[in-house]
């Protein structure tokens, strides 16, 4: 009964760091240092990062809403310091609901690093599931909240 | 590629009262009648129905009518399933950015303790 789709959608998110490249690069390529970060354990989590081309990641958790979500990332390109590439697929439950490429570039300025995330992904199937649209309800106004308290907008 | 962002920013506008917040909250959980939702909010109706109106220009609320009784509800539409997932997972982004600015922060702190604020 699932109604065949897909979308996609680009994003791209800037950041900037009060630490030199090289240390912003080490939390995304020591996987001690990622899973602070990236997944930190809220209990249940199942984090592994193999953090070489041809290498994967897997961050496994349940949301609060009580769907265990699935990331698994294979590494597709690595300049140390400079810039990661790498796809991922995102499950939930069993659902593969999407696919993506992502690259993070890591650029010094004077007093840090700038950071750039973008997001290329085609997102499946998901046009009957209303569950996510009541997800990107809350996720709104969560962003809502981090919009108020940040001069990004 | 998909750009909602003039509407987002329309919605984020009227999401930027505590009491809009509110209503749309509880219109996550299912249609709800104006008295219904004017009831755990300390104010007068008309203020409340002034509050509904913004939600209601902005795309993320509607209302229908029977009888005497209005009912809002949240506009499906209005969170598409695309715009959705693009905001659920920036905003995921957002969050690990943030504890990776945190995490950071504190491998500085540990290095250098004379840190300015």
């Amino acid at each position: 009964m699932t109604t065949r789709s897909t979308a996609l959608a680009t994003f791209v998110i800037d950041r900037h760091y009060d630490a030199p490249p090289d240390e912003v690069y080490a939390a995304w390529s020591t996987p001690t240092a990622k899973a602070r970060w990236f997944a930190p354990g809220d209990g249940g989590s199942d984090y592994r990062l193999d953090f070489r081309v041809g290498g994967h990641e897997l961050n496994r958790g349940r949301a609060p809403d009580g769907d265990v979500y699935t990331y698994e990332a294979t590494y597709s390109d690595i300049v140390a310091g400079r810039r990661i590439v790498y796809t991922y697929t995102m499950d939930r439950g069993d659902t593969r609901i999407s696919v993506s490429l992502a690259t993070v570039e890591f650029e010094a300025t004077g007093s840090g690093t700038r950071l750039t995330l973008s997001e290329q992904g085609v997102f499946l199937d998901e046009g009957d599931k209303l569950e996510f649209r009541e997800v990107g309800t809350r996720a709104l106004l969560d962003s809502l909240a981090s919009a108020l308290g940040s001069t990004s907008g | 590629m998909v750009n909602h962002y003039a509407d987002l920013d329309a919605r984020f506008q009227a999401l930027s009262d505590t009491t809009r917040r509110s209503i749309v909250e509880r219109l996550g959980l299912g249609p709800a009648s104006v008295s219904d939702l004017a009831r755990p909010l300390a104010m007068s109706l008309p203020a409340v129905l002034q509050h509904l109106r913004v939600l209601e220009d902005s795309g993320l609320v509607t209302s229908t009518k029977a009888g005497r009784v209005r009912t809002c509800r949240l506009e499906p539409k209005a969170l598409a399933a695309t715009e959705g997932w693009i905001t659920e997972r920036r905003v995921g982004w957002e969050r690990r950015l943030d504890r990776l600015g945190a995490y950071l922060d504190d491998q500085q702190t540990n290095r250098q303790p004379k840190r300015h604020p």
